[in-house]
């Protein structure tokens, strides 16, 4: 049988790699306008955070290869005949088909505006649109995004993502997200947006694009204007029905290609699927419902029968960090339906339920700000499990007791839908588990469930667990093939046993050959419990690339250097040797934000003469490329500020010269200000320390980074002796108990108990162990060497810090540089 | 492939056996090439592999940790951390991304010896 698919977004490609996995004799063709095979679309914006082409891909062209599909990229098909049963494409291609499927997906719908010809005009849909928004924003300050739903606000976040200083969001309806949530809920949705930046202007129609050859402005209908270098267009979508219409296929008359419910168009050989098709007069715009079509489709085309018949809408979205969800009927309001709602100005957090009269049923719902509850809520709505007593709860959480937080998956009936973009159900989840999949990744492998927007994941692992705990399973987790303990039981061990090297270790309580998720784990073990030269003992080529070279790799395969700068605190001298230095060896300098000086570009042959010189005038190692103490930031204090309470410089500086060097399950990052101002920002740190009236507050387990979170209050009003101790035994804790690549925010939100356990054993003692704490901190203390002076001062460490083995005194000839500004860059890679 | 092409072997010598850290690697310049060459001491075992890492095309693949998987020697890029089998250069964490290529090793005495596949026939090396 010849099938032939007319488009290679999400949902053709879903359709392909459904019909390949029936195992049936099928001839396939794929006809797509992209030059790319099929990507994710929906992840699009994070092209912008750092993702590439080739990771939002879904599947490579050898994939189609390797299942017999022939593929035509960047291929339109200009033609259908439906007589002959052929199609033709742009390049003169003809291919005859038994069934066609047409998966052409929409285009960005463009209200007609005067002067959307305008150059720094843009659509939003394809990489090719954010490849040419990205060169234009360059040479743009303001932008807009005219369209406030949900593609308008991921424009909006990738303008953002791209430098734009100010973004403005232009909506003609009086709310953002109409479709999705209610006013309430909008508006709180809005302050938390204006709070990160975005400027948002509703009930605003735009009249005219003004600019000679480029946008300079937008006119408004009453008049106002804005001026914007750029605008994106982002007003919704229109199916791409030309096609079909042009070979006399019934469509919509609002577009769309009219389906039935075997998705089958006018034409009993032709299908619709996605975006394009029109079903029960209703588009739907989500990947979910498409990927439901195609199954629908392959379902029907091997022998099976099955129909579609609508899908639910319900969605969950981070819009630039803030999680936005709707579900069941969001707005439902009658006589036999009562709402619930809980609204948090605060911390800009909505959440609204519909709920049956009787109190027992879920009918749809809305969450701003926090949706962690969707999933759970989602399935109690779609298979109709009875709500508790009090149904608050569900958005609330049980108050007064302690909630299990895996209760609410137990109730679900076998048949409730876990992962909607997979459809996959609890059982077949359960199920896998039961067969052996005991790990998210296998259930992941085995049953596909959580390979669509991963939203499901959390729940697969309560799944897992709950499933595993059932069969009487005891959970470990363990580090990796090599290693059958967790990493506080192997810290344990090895202290225990009195290992010193990897190999060692390996020997003793492991199996195998190790690998890179046990290597760096142990030998940072090592280090914490006997901190040792890292490179010695064979210990070197089990340490993860950048504590190995003792520098942080960067692009381009050369390093970047770092001295210790205690507490931001730096000689006019010292500063001029890193100026030479910097000089001599043709590096690129830049402040961190942990106040001190980064030196990149270094080639890995020129490291050991550096660092000779940079000891030779005082510095020594940063530990910037060590899971360690990073830096102890500080504010200037009261030896200058007239605010200042304290010395918060001294005290940082020797808060950084004590844990120099410790070496920790990640990296720690400090800092001290000297009033509450907070100019050094202790608050967001591993450990930060405030001064006060009577002493010093100490805060712990903040973080910056993807995830921020704020420190919380250990301990008030110390003096220096007691806040050090206490420190001491926080981090020595931290160190014993956490896991690997674990932050001490993650390490305190695993804990049980929390930050009352953690103080408890901290300031309370109550686990009897503090004394044993601080012992071991003063070993580490006591024990502190250089690990650059050690390098430097051995000609057999020296030698490992050549590129080439057989040619010492070459440099890599492939790296590469650029100029950037009066300095240089890496040269970008591929 | 035509008949005519024969594959010969030429050795060259690359370094000492203790030039090369203990279940670890370095870079051997082979006229224009890298190869990284790997002493998987554990397993008493050599492996070269060329030293780009096809991902994001850098030089960095001898500055990787070894390591197996199912008993497969394998080593993982210090970049992003793709790893590839040590035997026959598959990644095996990314089906994606291309294959490397591998390399015969031989010990004589002290010596290490990579070897390289040249082609009689044809002037040109079927190394890339």
């Amino acid at each position: 049988m010849r099938i032939v698919i007319i488009g290679n977004g999400m949902v053709g490609y879903k359709f392909c790699e459904k019909l390949v996995s029936k195992n049936h004799e099928f001839e396939i063709t794929v006809f797509g306008e992209e030059v790319r095979p099929a990507y994710d679309r929906v992840h699009l914006s994070e092209y912008f955070s750092g993702k590439s082409a080739e990771d939002l891909s879904l599947a490579s062209t050898q994939w189609y290869h390797d299942n017999n599909i022939k593929l035509y990229l960047g291929d339109p098909v200009k033609e259908i005949n439906r007589v002959n049963k052929t199609i033709r494409s742009h390049n003169e291609v003809i291919v005859s088909y038994d069934y066609l499927i047409l998966a052409t997906g929409s285009s960005a719908f463009v209200p007609s505006i005067p002067g959307l010809e305008k150059e720094g005009v843009f659509v939003y849909r394809t990489i090719e649109d954010l490849e040419m928004m990205t060169a234009y924003a360059r040479k743009a300050k303001k932008g807009a995004v005219i369209g406030g739903g949900l593609l308008g606000l991921e424009a909006a976040k990738a303008m953002m993502d791209l430098g734009i200083e100010e973004t403005h969001v232009i909506e003609f309806a009086s709310r953002l997200m109409p479709r999705q949530i209610d006013d309430a809920g909008s508006k709180v949705l809005r302050n938390k947006l204006e709070s990160l930046g975005l400027r948002i202007h509703t009930n605003t129609y735009t009249k005219e694009i003004i600019g000679d050859r480029s946008i300079s402005a937008m006119q408004f209908a009453d008049d106002t204007t804005l001026d914007v270098n750029m605008l994106v267009i982002s007003a919704g979508i229109k199916s791409r029905d030309e096609l079909a219409k042009a070979c006399g296929l019934q469509v919509g008359q609002r577009g769309g290609i009219v389906v039935d419910d075997q998705l089958q168009t006018s034409d009993e050989s032709i299908f619709a699927i996605g975006e394009c098709g029109l079903h029960n007069n209703m588009i739907y715009g989500l990947v979910a419902p498409g990927y439901e079509m195609a199954d629908v489709v392959v379902a029907n085309l091997t022998g099976g029968n099955k129909t579609f018949t609508g899908f639910d809408m319900s969605t969950k979205l981070k819009l630039i960090g803030v999680d936005v969800a709707s579900f069941g009927d969001p707005f439902i309001q009658t006589d036999n339906t009562r709402t619930v709602v809980f609204e948090d100005t605060r911390k800009g957090i909505y959440k609204r339920i519909n709920i049956s009269k009787d109190g027992k049923h879920l009918l749809g719902g809305i969450l701003v700000g926090e949706a962690e509850a969707y999933n759970m809520l989602l399935q109690t709505c779609k298979n109709k499990v009875v709500l508790p007593p009090n149904p608050e709860d569900v958005i609330l959480g049980a108050r007064g007791g302690e909630a299990d937080a895996a209760a609410g998956i137990v109730d679900l009936p076998d048949e409730a839908l876990i992962c909607s973009c997979e459809s996959v159900s609890k059982g077949d989840i359960c199920n896998a588990v039961t067969d052996g999949c005991e790990t998210v990744d296998a259930i992941k492998k085995c049953t596909k469930a959580g390979t669509g927007c991963g939203g499901c994941v959390p729940m697969l692992k309560d799944l897992m667990l709950h499933t595993l705990k059932s069969q009487g399973k005891y959970i470990r987790n363990v580090l990796c093939e090599h290693f059958s303990y967790s990493r506080q039981e192997l810290y344990d061990l090895i202290k225990v046993k009195e290992l010193k090297s990897f190999d060692a270790v390996l020997d003793e309580i492991g199996h195998g050959d190790g690998c890179e998720v046990c290597k760096p784990a142990i030998a940072s073990i090592l280090a914490s419990l006997w901190n040792e030269m890292i490179l010695k003992k064979g210990n070197d080529t089990a340490q993860d690339s950048n504590d190995r070279y003792l520098a942080n790799i960067q692009k381009g395969g050369t390093y970047s250097v770092v001295p210790r700068i205690p507490g931001g605190e730096v000689t006019p001298e010292k500063l001029i040797v890193i100026g030479q230095i910097a000089q001599k060896y043709n590096l690129y300098t830049k402040i961190t934000g942990g106040q001190r000086i980064d030196m990149f570009g270094a080639h890995l042959s020129d490291l050991p003469s550096i660092w000779e010189e940079l000891i030779a005038a005082g510095f020594e190692s940063g530990h910037a490329y060590g899971k360690a103490l990073r830096t102890v930031k500080s504010c200037v204090g009261s030896t200058w500020c007239r605010f200042g309470l304290h010395d918060s410089v001294s005290f940082a500086i020797r808060i950084e010269e004590r844990y120099r060097g410790l070496r920790a399950p990640h990296k720690i990052k400090s800092a001290v200000s000297g009033c509450i101002r907070e100019c050094a920002e202790a608050q967001s740190k591993d450990f930060g320390i405030i001064a006060t009236e009577k002493g010093w507050n100490l805060y712990v387990c903040g973080n910056g980074g993807s995830k921020p979170q704020h420190a919380l209050l250990l301990a008030q009003d110390l003096d220096d002796e007691t806040c050090i101790k206490y420190i001491d035994r926080f981090l020595m804790f931290y160190i014993k108990t956490a896991d690997p690549l674990t932050r001490t925010a993650t390490w305190l939100n695993k804990m049980e108990g929390g930050i009352d356990y953690l103080r408890n054993v901290v300031m309370n003692d109550s686990l009897g162990i503090a004394e044993q704490l601080e012992q071991e901190m003063q070993f580490l203390v006591d024990h502190y060497t250089c690990e650059w002076r050690e390098v430097v001062e051995s000609t057999e460490l020296r030698k490992r810090f050549n590129h080439f083995v057989n040619a010492p005194e070459e440099k890599d000839p492939t790296v590469k540089f650029e100029p950037l500004r009066d300095q240089k860059r890496a040269a970008e890679w591929k | 492939m035509s008949n005519t092409l024969s594959i010969n072997i030429s050795w060259f010598a690359a370094c000492k056996t203790t030039d090369v850290p203990v279940n670890g690697g370095v870079c051997v310049k082979y006229k224009d090439e890298q190869i990284a060459l790997f002493h998987f001491t554990r397993r008493n075992e050599w492996f070269a592999t060329q030293n780009l890492c096809p991902h994001r095309q850098q030089m960095a693949l001898s500055r990787g940790m070894i390591g197996s998987q199912d008993g497969e020697p394998k080593v993982a890029c210090p970049f992003h951390k793709k790893t590839f089998s040590l035997v026959d250069g598959h990644c095996m964490n990314d089906d994606a991304c291309d294959n490397i290529k591998t390399y015969p090793v031989k010990i004589e005495g002290t010596t290490v010896y990579i070897g390289i596949e040249e082609c009689e026939n044809a002037n040109e090396k079927l190394v890339a």
